[in-house]
């Protein structure tokens, strides 16, 4: 099993959200959350003040898979979330030792 | 349709209600034989009675409007311009005046102000509301009970000492910003307030004042020594920890936002209610008053939208606030378009003390209490001075009673010096007396927060909640 965490802007998570439901990914956690990587923060005025916000809003998506749809679902946030300019965000994927379903104690990809 | 059916069964009884007193009142009028005299006297006394119902109900409409100026007003506009710890804390700020000042004013601020006194101070003769009631104080205004009066002045005590707590925000002990109020509400405000407004006062311009000073609705009164003084808090205090490094946005332009807009509503009441009277002066001043907000947010927006390329929210609501306190003064002595020049004027001014001039000396106006009120009562006083027409309110009179005119632009040159006068009183008055009450509450209880509560903030430290409580949803 694999987990994937998408950063993406936050204009593109309705269009990777749907994108992600018609190649049938089931679930999926969406945070709200702020960073920054290459892109530059802005600034902003208060009267006169001004103050350089560099941790910026992003959305993160976290799904975890069975490996034989990771590709899959990375091409479709990747086709999704692009915009070609700095910002777009980035995939993270790393390996999930167990999954548990709360309600009936099933394990492994059976409780994705 | 369109027509209103009556039920036959109320028919009668209407045309009894409609007919029957008329001719019971002309009976009664025939058998006392009332002379056509007798018959003026009374009607006289009933269009007295009536101008003063009409008068009543827009001072007591203005009283409100007045007092929510402070609550929610100002506590918001103040509220959403701290940081998130803070925002309860300087709401309480606002809303403790409206308290505290209450009491103090019924005990013995209102005789201070408006009681018989001399030059300085009004006397003891209203102490407790003594005298204060139904019947008309006619030295002050002739056609609304006193209590009406006093109500209405309370209400410029209660926002005056509030408009301060911005230049010490996010730093001030809770106990000490109490015992501060209350000492200057007695020793800086009522003393002010009697002498512009208080019959023999120095300062008055209708009352037989030796320095005639046009303020309208308080911009002497109210945004000078409110200004001033907070500028000598924010000195006293010293700046917040971690100012100007660290970063202290607004946490809420919104909160400010409706702040703002409620204090633009507000002002109709403090401004047009000043004329103590639902007369043509009321809405003179009403549309001076608002004039000069549209004005002043045009010349805050656009000198920022020069300098940052971009006009921002809290520059729009930032302006209106700095034209409605420029106006102040002005608002019952000047036409339309001096209005819309004193509020252009004051909003670029304004934008210029808050952006340039503080940052350049660098002291820690928090929330610009000085900037605003203080700059901005100072500019619209000399102002009134320039603009000040005989026309709209023939105030200065000479030995035969006959209006003169008011300010420069009419001629009167001299009028300009007479607003020095005023001005100068009244930032003496603010710097000795906030100096001195400064100095006796930091003996007493001490002013500021200790660095550890600074940190924690206000509504923790102070007040022991939090603005936004957040927990797990159970």
């Amino acid at each position: 099993m694999t987990k994937v965490e998408a950063i993406i802007q936050n204009s593109k998570l309705e269009a990777v959200k749907n994108a992600l439901h018609e190649i049938g990914v089931e679930g999926m956690t969406v945070l709200e959350v702020r960073g920054h990587g290459r892109q530059k923060g802005h600034t902003e005025f208060y009267r006169g003040r001004e103050y350089t916000v560099d941790l910026i809003p992003k959305i993160k998506l976290e799904l975890v898979l069975p490996d034989n749809m990771v590709e899959k679902v990375v091409q479709t946030i990747n086709g999704a979330a692009r915009t070609g300019k700095i910002g777009d965000g980035k995939i993270f994927l790393s390996r999930v030792d167990e999954a548990i379903r709360i309600r009936n104690d099933e394990r492994g990809e059976g409780a994705l | 349709m369109g027509k209103i059916a009556v039920p036959r069964f109320l028919v009668l009884p209407l045309l009894f209600l409609t007919f029957v007193p008329g001719l019971l009142a002309q009976a009664t009028s025939t058998v006392t034989g009332d002379t056509q005299s007798v018959r003026v006297t009374r009607l006289e006394q009933q269009v007295a009675e009536a101008k003063s119902s009409g008068d009543n109900a827009w001072m007591l409409t203005s009283s409100a409007l007045v007092l929510m100026m402070t609550g929610p007003g100002l506590a918001l506009f103040y509220g959403g311009l701290v940081r998130k710890k803070n925002v309860l804390g300087t709401m309480m700020q606002s809303f403790a005046m409206m308290a505290i000042i209450t009491v103090i004013w019924a005990l013995f601020g209102y005789s201070l102000c408006f009681g018989p006194g001399n030059s300085f101070l009004g006397g003891l003769h209203h102490l407790f509301l003594r005298g204060v009631g139904a019947a008309p104080d006619a030295d002050y205004a002739a056609t609304i009970p006193q209590q009406t009066f006093m109500i209405y002045q309370l209400m410029f005590a209660v926002i005056t000492p509030a408009l301060i707590t911005g230049a010490f925000a996010e730093r001030m002990k809770f106990s000490a910003m109490a015992l501060f109020m209350i000492l200057w509400s007695l020793l800086v405000y009522d003393p002010m307030a009697h002498m512009v407004w208080g019959k023999g006062g120095l300062l008055n311009a209708a009352l037989g004042g030796r320095f005639p000073t046009l303020d309208f609705a308080g911009g002497t009164v109210v945004h000078i020594t409110s200004g001033v003084s907070a500028l000598v808090c924010a000195l006293y205090l010293g700046r917040r920890v971690g100012y100007p490094k660290q970063p202290m946005p607004p946490h809420s332009v919104v909160l400010s936002f409706i702040g703002a807009c409620m204090l633009w509503v507000g002002w109709f009441g403090f401004n047009a209610g000043s004329a103590l009277a639902a007369g043509s002066l009321a809405t003179s001043a009403f549309v001076a008053t608002h004039f000069a907000a549209a004005a002043a947010v045009i010349g805050w927006g656009g000198a920022e939208w020069l300098r940052n390329g971009k006009p921002s929210a809290l520059g729009a609501i930032s302006g209106s606030v700095a034209g409605l306190v420029a106006i102040t003064p002005a608002a019952g002595f000047v036409g339309p378009m001096p209005a819309l020049v004193i509020g252009l004027l004051a909003g670029i001014f304004c934008y210029l003390m808050v952006v340039r001039v503080k940052s350049w000396f660098g002291y820690d106006d928090s929330l610009d209490a000085f900037g605003v009120h203080g700059a901005g009562g100072t500019l619209g006083a000399l102002l009134t001075g320039v603009f000040a027409t005989s026309s709209v309110n023939p105030i200065l009179k000479d030995a035969q009673g006959n209006a003169v005119a008011s300010g420069w632009i009419e001629g009167n040159a001299h009028q300009l010096l007479n607003q020095f006068v005023g001005i100068a009183m009244a930032w003496g008055l603010a710097i000795v007396g906030t100096l001195i009450i400064l100095k006796i509450v930091d003996m007493l209880v001490g002013l500021r927060v200790s660095e550890e509560h600074e940190m924690v903030g206000l509504d923790l430290s102070q007040h022991g909640e939090e603005g936004y409580y957040w927990e797990v949803p159970a």
